[in-house]
């Protein structure tokens, strides 16, 4: 039976490909192991919705979690650790208390987003946004989306969104044409080409592929009705219904911050058995290194062994992920924002989305405490998950430390009281 | 064939595919998620619940992410103040 204040022997936090792959390997040697993951369902931003049934990696991957003992909780937000091993989440009907030995943080990433004029109108939203929400059940069917920004998931969605019978009008890669190039990337020049390297060859071939492009302002009156692309230096304007736009990832790394694991560069430091500056936390995947999805799985997959005291086949693991690091660094370098697109936010375009706070209420202040104590830019519900990015990019501001709760909660979620053993916990399953 | 489900947004009916999220309900109804600071319409934005931009009335409650809520017969949804 089990208590509405569950001790795991590995606690993973994130339901991705990196988190099923460590809860999987950690739960081989018969440990307790668990996944909270703030989603109503597994699978991260990749293997959303039908993904998981239709991607063979993901169906490998979640038939080994489903034959498992891995113990899964949708839909649980951690937001503090009150003491050392032990997580306080919020779930959809209440709160939970979660107790760990080890704990192996795989919260993904999220897209980078620019501000630009006009980026606040409804239906511009991310790229891997527009991609959920047609899973979710936005009709997109006939719709013409421009789908722009920088970084290989604009194909990914490019391609699903054509599968799923949009018109998707271009796709506007900020990278230039040579540094692609010198990725290896040439066949970008021919779309049909690169489509079949990525495995997209039929949904890609008919579709505009421009590279130097970038949106320099979406218009419409309460909604979005066009775009105004900056390509290879001259304008144009395009119709659309939606703009799919986002500028490569950002690591999720606000719980690592939380828990005390130190960063470098952005990134959570792990060494080769992706244990974090202290000593029981791991991390894999994204958080400690943009990578995509078969690093996350290696790294998932050391990270769970190591937790479980199986370090030893975690190494033998040690190539496979060295090889696929070294792909990350030049992903890393290949999509590397441009100075020009320092420029788009004009001085009363809006950075802080939840505060409306524009760049000119931003720009007298000398970094990102001062303009939060000044003008509420970051202090809105997504606690600067969205505009920190952006003011980093612009300003070149870092933010602070994270404090708790990292996510907003609701009071009474807050109060100690609603953490103390309750029964109808146990259905949170 | 799946059955479907009826929600109210701003009070209109709409309805729904089993699986479809509040915010894909609400954009389908042509309804603003919720109204910013300075009184903009604004729409769902990161799509994963992180950005709070889709946060809507659902059921009374206020301020939820609704990207992250599916839809449930009779449910009664409201653009955010």
């Amino acid at each position: 039976m089990l208590s509405s204040r569950p001790q795991f022997d590995v606690l993973v936090v994130g339901g991705g490909p990196a988190g099923i792959a460590a809860a999987v390997s950690a739960a081989q040697s018969g440990k307790r192991v668990a996944i909270a993951d703030d989603n109503p369902a597994l699978g991260g931003q990749i293997w959303r919705g039908e993904t998981i049934h239709s991607d063979p990696s993901a169906r490998a991957w979640s038939s080994q979690l489903r034959e498992s003992s891995v113990e899964l909780f949708p839909g649980a937000r951690i937001f503090d650790q009150p003491a050392p091993g032990v997580l306080n989440a919020e779930t959809m009907d209440g709160s939970m208390v979660f107790e760990y030995g080890k704990l192996i943080l795989a919260t993904g990433a999220r897209e980078r987003f620019l501000p630009f004029p006009g980026w606040t109108l409804p239906n511009v939203m991310g790229a891997g946004a527009l991609q959920a929400l047609a899973k979710a059940g936005l009709p997109i069917q006939g719709k013409r989306v421009v789908v722009a920004g920088t970084g290989p998931l604009l194909l990914a969605v490019a391609s699903y969104l054509n599968q799923r019978g949009a018109i998707v009008v271009a796709i506007c890669e900020q990278a230039s044409l040579a540094t692609l190039g010198a990725f290896g990337l040439r066949l970008f020049e021919h779309p049909g080409k690169i489509a079949q390297a990525w495995g997209l060859h039929r949904e890609l071939a008919r579709v505009r592929l421009l590279t130097s492009a970038w949106p320099m302002a979406a218009v419409g009156n309460q909604i979005l009705e066009s775009v105004v692309m900056s390509v290879k230096g001259t304008q144009q304007r395009i119709s659309c219904d939606y703009l799919a736009c986002g500028f490569h990832l950002v690591p999720n790394t606000e719980l690592a911050a939380l828990v005390g694991c130190r960063l470098e560069g952005g990134f959570v430091q792990v060494d080769e058995l992706q244990t974090t500056s202290v000593p029981n936390i791991f991390c894999a995947g994204e958080p400690a290194g943009i990578g995509g999805v078969d690093l996350a799985l290696v790294e998932g997959q050391i990270a769970g062994l190591a937790a479980s005291g199986h370090g030893a086949a975690a190494e033998k693991l040690r190539r496979q992920r060295a090889k696929l690091q070294s792909f990350a660094r030049s992903l890393e370098k290949t999509f590397q924002l441009r100075p020009e697109l320092k420029r788009l936010a004009a001085p009363e375009t809006i950075v802080c989305r939840c505060e409306d706070v524009t760049l000119s209420q931003l720009q007298p202040h000398g970094s990102w405490r001062a303009a939060k104590l000044q003008s509420r830019c970051g202090m809105g519900p997504c606690q600067g998950r969205i505009c920190g990015p952006a003011t980093q990019f612009l300003l070149g501001w870092t933010p602070d430390s994270v404090r708790p709760p990292v996510l907003p909660v609701k009071l009474r979620n807050l109060t100690s009281e609603s953490h103390q053993p309750k029964g109808e916990l146990t259905s949170v399953m | 064939m799946p059955e479907q489900i009826a929600v109210t947004v701003n009070g209109s009916l709409v309805v729904v595919a089993p699986g479809t999220s509040v915010a894909a309900a609400m954009m389908r109804a042509g309804a603003s998620c919720r109204t910013s600071v300075r009184g903009e319409p604004r729409g769902p934005l990161c799509g994963m619940g992180i950005c709070f931009e889709c946060r809507a009335e659902i059921d009374g409650i206020l301020h939820s992410r609704s990207c992250q809520i599916l839809c449930v017969a009779g449910m009664n949804i409201k653009t955010d103040a």
